[in-house]
This record gives structure tokens, sequence and C-alpha cells, in this order.
């Protein structure tokens, strides 16, 4: 599948958004993150400017963005639709937690209420954008249980990293949330493994013959409808990554998982100024990781279409 | 709403004969004509006379080699949209402007609610529909709604272009919702296939496999040449001689 950069870092920036927006929707309401105006707002702007960012580059993708409001209205059979809906409708929960938790400096009551459903809009977001890609059949890679969870961890441990780096540049560093950050960075470093583990060993029961309706024996490609690339191949027969898929894992594994793991396990032995380096840099780091490892998501995703072309 | 409707038992659809179809792409060039100027018009071409020619067609013709243990032949094989009973293309529309007709199960494209999501393409595992990046919208075959039903039409031109235009006769249209009409007899008889099974999307459409392969005609190939053996004597002489 064509990596476009609109899809890729939406699902990041917003996977990132909502992964730090639950989590101070649920630490901010019951008090475990200190009440700080400028702790609040920075975080909570941090959050809402990741999906908002997000959002706005996923309309880059559409032929027609002045139309996008019409995407709202067929949730009840559409994914993409849903996470519309999902997504928009947590900002009225996030809105007031805000509202009350920066500028009224109060937690408890309605704004835990608040903090609450935000942290339910958020996790229900992320499983819809999961959703589109997991209900695919087309695309074995995608079509399969490691995609919803790897979303959601992906988006926990990315929102975790940058709460961590925030609470450190406070001076708040805490270190029950250093090290929850550093254990979703292992399990997701270890659910992206098992994923491509599983998708190397995946056995795809369409093939040439189940495409073309002719049974046994092999079939090959001897000419094809066109002599250019059209829509199909350019959209969904890319093959760039699939030719240098394992270098990019190295990559991935590096700059998504290692360094972080490396930079939070320092935070815990650094002194002051050293430490709050090391969690920002984790954050910038992983971001940057995330990015990779959201190309090489689409790159290595093989849709049957290709299939008829002998590819 | 892209929620699937309940039918009304009517299957409109083509049979397309892989034993018949010579690949001479007719179906294509006929569809394109057509279409360009119908219900989904324009079938924009970008850089037509350039060398990045790229566009939109509703239907292509892919050729093949099947090799069996029989021996091996050229397959033509046309691949267009299959309106599907079950079509996640347009379950997966955020807008309400892919949607298949209760009253035919035609899948269309409202161009107008369209927002370019292209998330349709990616659910249809055939690649029936293709992206036209300058009015910014997704098409694909309409079946030809706008000939079908068309009463400025002699009634045996209400066929979709392509079927009308194939000089083999290896695309057929009808109701593959009658198990009585012409199409569904054609392919009850012939061992007709659903492309992709596995993947539960049922295709309208039906394929006939190329007919069995046959040992009872007569071989009209040329008999083999003989190979020249290496001889003794002048003639091998002169053989040697020539061959340096």
């Amino acid at each position: 599948m064509h990596p476009a950069f609109s899809v890729v870092f939406f699902t990041t920036a917003t996977g990132a958004g909502y992964g730090l927006l639950a989590l101070l929707g649920v630490l901010g309401g019951f008090q475990i993150i200190p009440l700080d105006f400028w702790l609040g707002f920075i975080g909570m702007g941090l959050a809402l400017g990741l999906i908002v960012a997000g959002l706005l580059s996923s309309t880059g993708h559409l032929g027609r963005p002045e139309r996008a409001w019409r995407a709202f209205s067929q949730w009840r059979s559409s994914w993409l639709s849903r996470e519309g809906v999902a997504s928009v409708t947590t900002f009225i929960p996030a809105g007031l937690f805000g509202i009350g938790w920066v500028f009224f400096g109060s937690s408890g009551g309605w704004v835990t209420v608040a903090g609450l459903l935000t942290a339910c809009g958020a996790v229900v977001t992320v499983c819809t954008t999961g959703m589109i890609y997991a209900s695919l059949k087309p695309i074995a890679q995608w079509h399969s249980r490691f995609t919803l969870p790897g979303y959601l961890i992906f988006s926990a441990m990315t929102g975790s990293v940058i709460l961590n780096a925030l609470l450190q540049g406070f001076g708040r560093g805490s270190t029950a949330i250093l090290a929850f950050s550093l254990l979703l960075v292992l399990l997701g470093w270890g659910w992206k493994l098992a994923t491509w583990r599983y998708n190397d060993a995946l056995e795809i029961p369409t093939n040439a013959n189940t495409a073309t309706g002719l049974a046994g024996g092999t079939v090959r490609t001897l000419e094809w409808p066109h002599t250019e690339e059209n829509y199909l191949l350019k959209e969904m027969g890319f093959r760039i990554a699939r030719k240098h898929s394992a270098r990019l894992r190295q990559i991935t594994q590096c700059v998504a998982f290692a360094l972080p793991v490396f930079l939070l396990a320092a935070t815990f032995t650094l002194p002051w100024p050293f430490a709050t380096a090391a969690s920002l840099l984790a954050a910038i780091v992983q971001f940057a990781g995330m990015l990779v490892e959201r190309w090489l998501f689409f790159a290595e995703a093989k849709h049957t279409v290709t299939l008829y072309y002998g590819r | 709403m892209t929620c699937l409707p309940s039918q009304s038992g009517k299957k409109l659809g083509l049979v397309i004969d892989l034993d018949t179809c010579v690949g001479c792409q007719a179906c294509v060039t006929a569809c394109k004509e057509w279409n360009t100027g119908g219900h989904m018009a324009p079938l924009t071409d970008i850089d037509p006379y350039g060398g990045h020619v790229d566009g939109v067609w509703f239907n292509r013709v892919h050729s093949y080699e099947h090799t069996t243990e029989m021996g091996g032949r050229t397959v033509n094989f046309p691949r267009s949209c299959l309106h599907c009973e079950t079509p996640a293309c347009v379950t997966v529309c955020p807008t309400g402007a892919s949607y298949k007709r209760a009253s035919d199960g035609i899948v269309l494209i409202d161009e107008d609610k369209c927002i370019g999501c292209k998330l349709c393409s990616w659910a249809c595992p055939y690649g029936a529909r293709e992206f036209d990046t300058d009015v910014g919208v997704m098409k694909k075959c309409t079946l030809c709604v706008d000939r079908i039903y068309n009463d400025n039409l002699a009634e045996e031109d209400r066929v979709p272009a392509c079927v009308a235009a194939c000089p083999t006769s290896a695309r057929h249209f009808g109701d593959l919702g009658d198990p009585q009409s012409a199409v569904s007899q054609l392919v009850a008889e012939r061992g007709g296939v659903d492309l992709m099974p596995e993947l539960g999307y049922r295709p309208t459409n039906k394929y006939l496999p190329p007919r069995a392969h046959t040992t009872r005609a007569a071989s009209v190939a040329a008999p083999a040449l003989e190979p020249v053996r290496a001889e003794g004597g002048f003639l091998g002489w002169v053989d040697r001689m020539l061959s340096n």
C-alpha cells in the first residue's frame, strides 16, 4: 500500500495525542498528576494540538476535502465515519476537562467525570482508527488480530513517553510514570516484533488461481492491460519498502524502541538537567521512529489486486 | 446509508467466458467511449499522449499463461466491477456516496457525495475502483445503468457497452438472481466460478473457465524437423566444410 505522508502523520500524531489526552484525563482527574497551570496548559495544548494537526493532515489525503463534513453520516456501517464522529465528540469532554483542570485548577466532581469521559473517548477513537485497517480483508497484513491492539499499545506508549517528558520538564518527574512508560515501550517493541513474525509466516489463501478463477497449475502474467503504472499500482502496488524492509525494520527498532528504552532507563539514574534532556529526547526520537514504523505498516502491506499484476 | 439494502432478488451482472475471450480490448474501448460521456463522466485521461499515460478505466483485460499438467494456454481475462452481494467498498464509505441498489443490485457512486478518501478502493479486493485525480472522486463500472434502462435506445442495444462490443460473444448480461435466466443457465452449464470466493464478497459476476483440453482433435502442427546426423563420405565432408 502506498504510504501517503498525510495518513502516516495523521495516525502517528493522533495516536500520540489521544494517548496523552487519555492519560491526562485519568491521572489529572484523579489528582495523580499535581495541579499546575503551565503543566496542564502545555500538556492539554500538546495533546489537542497533535490531534488537530493529525486530523487536518488527514484531510490532505482527500480528493474533495471541502466535503469532509459528509464523513460524519455513515457511522452505522463505516469505521472511518465512526472515527470521525468519535474524534469530534471527544473534544466536548476534553474541552470541559481542560477548562476545569487547567483554568479553574480543580479536580474531583465534574472535572473527574469529564476527565474519565475524555479518556473513554480517546480510547474509542483509537479503536476506530485501528478497525479501519483491521477490517480490510484484501490486505492480510492488516486484517489480523495484531492490528487493533497494536494501535492501542502504540497510542498509550507514545502518549506516556510524552507525558513523562512533560513531567520531567516541569521538574515533577514521577518514578511510577517513568517506569510505566518504559514498560509500555518494551511492550510496544515486543508487539511489533510479534506482528512482523506473524506477517512473515502468513499463508494467504488468495492467490493468482483464485483471483482469476483458473483452477490448478500456475497462472503467470503475460501482459498487463496497460503499459504505464495506473492508480491501482500507484496506490496498492507499492514495492519500495518490501525491497528495503529488513533495513527499515532495523531503523524502526532502533529509533522507535531501543533508543527510547535506553534514554528512559538513563532518566532513572541521571541528575536533574540530564534526566530532563534524556526524557525529552526519548519522546522526540520515538515520534520520529513511529513515523518510520507507520510508513512501513503501509508500505509492507500487500493488497490482493497486486495478484492480477503478478506482483 | 451505506448499510447494504435488503435485496429484491434481482441481481444484474455479467458472465464472462474465458474460453472465447480473445483479448482484443474491444470491450475496454467501448466501455471508455460510452462511459466518458455517461453516468460517471468524464473518465479523465492524464497526459494521454505523453510518457506517463494514466487515466480512469472501468474495464481492463489482462493476459495470463495458465499451465497445468494438461499443457499451457493463454487466457485473456477481463477485470471489472463484480457488483458483489456483500460489497465492503459500500459499507466502508463514510459519506454514503457508495451504495448498492436494492432494485437490481448494481453498485454505484454518487459523485456529488464522494470526498475522495479512497478507502473503498482499498476495501475492493478486485481493483474495480479507480480514482480520478482530476475530479478528486472515485469512479467505477456502472453496469451501463444509463444504457440498460434507456428507452431512447433500440431494445437490442440496452446492454452494457462492453457486452454490445464483444466480437466473440464472450460477455453476457442478465439477471443472475433468476435461476431460469439465460445467464444463470449458462453459468450452471459451464461451471461458472466466483473470483476470490474465500474472501466472502459473493460477486454477482461469474467467470466461465476455459473448456478442458481435448485429445480428440487432429494435430494441426507441422511435423518436427528431423535432426541432421553426422555422416561419413563425401556428403559428410561437405557438411563439415560448410559447418566451419
